[in-house]
């Protein structure tokens, strides 16, 4: 990373628009794109995530979903043994009702993991805004930045309005 | 197909605007209410410190009525959290679009319906500040930790369900908070700005949030199937006459849907006419919910039939005993009035007519829900009344202190929700919008294509 860049934004009030300068900026060599979007949009969400690995939140529940299952049948079956008490002529490690604990923590730990993931891989909470953001992006605008070299900064800029961007700026 | 009925007219920019306007300084209608609903839960309150000096006798708890009203409005609390959890988990799953504009509420509901039902064992439980004993961490206080009891299992399930829904209702809340802070200003924006975390709606953003949200969904949908279950252990495993049956985990679970979405109803009709959200809920979801309340009410008359039926068919003599005290003896009055609210008043949702007529609605709901609560009511009063023998039997009057209680947890419940809808988005910004065409400059052929998913 240069420290030489500079961002140019696009704001944008149509999905086909957004896409379209999405594509041309891809086409020029721009990389470093941002897009905002008041709604996540499937089309948008496609041509964005065609170059970028799946998202690792899943590995995130996966973990620990694993982990509560686990934890489950630890915490029951040790402290069973800690108090060997027979009730009901069964053996105090009855496996039947400790599922229904190891199924609960496996939710639980699940979903913390994912909430987890949300904050870590989106990086939340964002203390200080984005320069490029603009309320209206929660309203009905669509947002393109692109982080660029100051030389192509009006390249951007002319790309942007001919996609059919409503305003640009650097 | 749209699912949005009128809605396809509206903007983008006007849900934004219709749903920024319903937050804010109320008007004095609201603190009206908010007094009755106050008042009401202060006689509550005032009623369980009582219940702590005097004992649970005060209560009407005696020998073999140990549980009545409080557990019976327990198990009736945390049934009316699984529409919220349906609607916002399970029709998210299946895709189905009408969800959009009515889940929020209905997770609001199903937050505070946990966390009204979550107040009952400890009441129940007359010295709370002991509470925490329930959780069976490995302890220093030799208390045994049984995990082969269905009470253990119910704290797992209840907390778990608090915890994930909470997580579930958040989450969903960020980016409609993060469209509050742009509109808000002074002191108010500062406030949602914190809540909303920074959120842009960035790429980024979404495209873990998205898989996030999806994920929750599936984690959510057999959660919500299993504590009702859980909840129904409580007395599918006690060998009491009608309430050892495995037929209770369905029979529960589609009991809790079937008065969820009675309350949804209950909420969501008067928001519509204050808020003027008729562009948004439309009779297309009226029709909707009242289906399911037609569905559900259909197999939960099958149900009591199947309990009836194997209760004879079974020859067991405390079983036959036990429904035909039900239907015959002290408490035959609520036996009726059960199936009279479940299985008689929802067939009028068979006239097209009626699940879109706002009074019918609405009476139908309040029907269901009173009958849901006697149905729980049924199932362990009269259940405890009249078990394997005379020595045992025993009626159940309820007292003022804990009719108090039970009327001030309803009174709690609508103090969080009237709370709720003034601070926070009541229906989803971002949801709605997504239903919705979206803004192209060049519009397809197939226009109203009605968004992401």
């Amino acid at each position: 990373m240069a420290a030489e860049t500079t961002s140019v934004l696009g704001v944008f009030a149509h999905v086909d628009t957004t896409l379209q300068a999405i594509r041309d900026l891809r086409q020029r060599g721009f990389a470093d794109l941002t897009v905002y979007s008041p709604v996540p949009v499937e089309e948008i969400e496609e041509e964005v995530e065609r170059v970028r690995p799946l998202s690792r939140v899943r590995l995130f529940t996966l973990i620990g979903g694993v982990t509560g299952t686990a934890t489950g049948f630890f915490l029951t079956i040790w402290s069973s043994l800690k108090w060997e008490l027979v009730t009901g002529g069964k053996h105090p490690v009855s496996i039947p009702p400790f599922v229904i604990i190891g199924f609960e923590l496996t939710i639980l730990f699940g979903g913390l993991a994912t909430l987890l993931a949300l904050l870590v891989l989106g990086r939340l909470p964002k203390l200080r805004p984005s320069p490029t953001y603009d309320p209206r992006f929660t309203l009905d605008r669509f947002g393109v930045a692109v982080a660029c070299p100051p030389d192509r900064a009006g390249d951007v800029q002319t790309l942007l309005a001919g996609a059919g961007a409503e305003e640009v700026r650097r | 197909m749209n699912f949005q009925g009128k809605s396809a007219d509206a903007s983008w920019a006007d849900v934004n605007r219709d749903v920024i306007r319903t937050v804010g300084m109320p008007g004095n209608t609201y603190f009206a209410w908010m007094c009755l609903v106050g008042l009401t839960l202060a006689a509550g309150l005032a009623a369980w410190p009582w219940q702590i000096y005097v004992g649970m006798g005060a209560a009407g708890k005696r020998t073999p009525q140990m549980w009545a009203m409080y557990i019976t409005t327990f198990v009736f609390w945390i049934g009316i959290g699984h529409a919220g959890t349906l609607i916002s988990a399970v029709l998210y799953l299946f895709r189905a679009k009408w969800r959009t504009s009515i889940y929020r509420g209905a997770e609001a509901m199903t937050i505070f319906a946990v966390m009204t039902a979550g107040l009952f064992p400890l009441i129940h439980a007359g010295r709370m500040w002991f509470a925490y004993w329930l959780m069976p961490y490995p302890n220093q206080r030799y208390l045994w930790p049984n995990f082969k009891s269905p009470l253990v299992w119910d704290v797992f399930a209840i907390s778990t369900y608090l915890t994930i829904s909470l997580v579930f209702f958040v989450i969903g809340l960020v980016p409609d908070i993060a469209a509050l802070r742009d509109s808000a200003t002074g002191v108010k924006r500062r406030i949602y700005a914190v809540l909303a975390l920074g959120w842009e709606g960035s790429d980024s953003q979404w495209r873990h949030y998205r898989r996030a949200y999806g994920l929750f969904a599936a984690l959510a949908t057999p959660l919500v199937l299993s504590v009702h279950s859980v909840v129904s252990f409580d007395f599918a495993m006690a060998l009491v006459p009608g309430w050892h049956s495995t037929l209770f985990a369905p029979f529960f679970v589609d009991g809790a849907i079937f008065s969820g979405f009675a309350m949804v109803l209950i909420l969501i009709l008067p928001m519509r006419y204050l808020f003027d959200w008729y562009t948004y809920i439309t009779d297309k979801h009226l029709d909707a919910m009242a289906k399911l309340i037609l569905v559900t009410s259909l197999v939960l008359t099958y149900f009591y039939a199947c309990e009836v039926f194997t209760a004879w068919y079974s020859g067991d003599h405390f079983e036959r005993a036990s429904v035909f005290a039900k239907a015959t003896k002290q408490y035959a009055w609520a036996y009726w009035l059960m199936y009279f609210c479940n299985s008689v008043v929802p067939l009028i949702f068979f006239w097209k007519r009626a699940r879109t007529h706002v009074g019918i609605l609405y009476v139908a709901s309040i029907l269901v829900l009173i009958g849901m609560w006697f149905e729980r009511f049924n199932i362990i009063v009269p259940g405890l009344a009249h078990d394997f023998y005379p020595y045992t039997w025993g009626t159940y009057v309820p007292t003022l202190t804990d009719s108090a209680i039970i009327v001030g947890s309803f009174a709690w419940f609508f103090l969080l929700f009237l709370g709720f809808i003034r601070v926070m988005p009541s229906l989803s910004i971002v949801e709605v919008k997504e239903v919705l065409a979206h803004p192209l400059k060049h519009p397809r052929k197939h226009d109203a294509h009605g968004g992401g998913h």
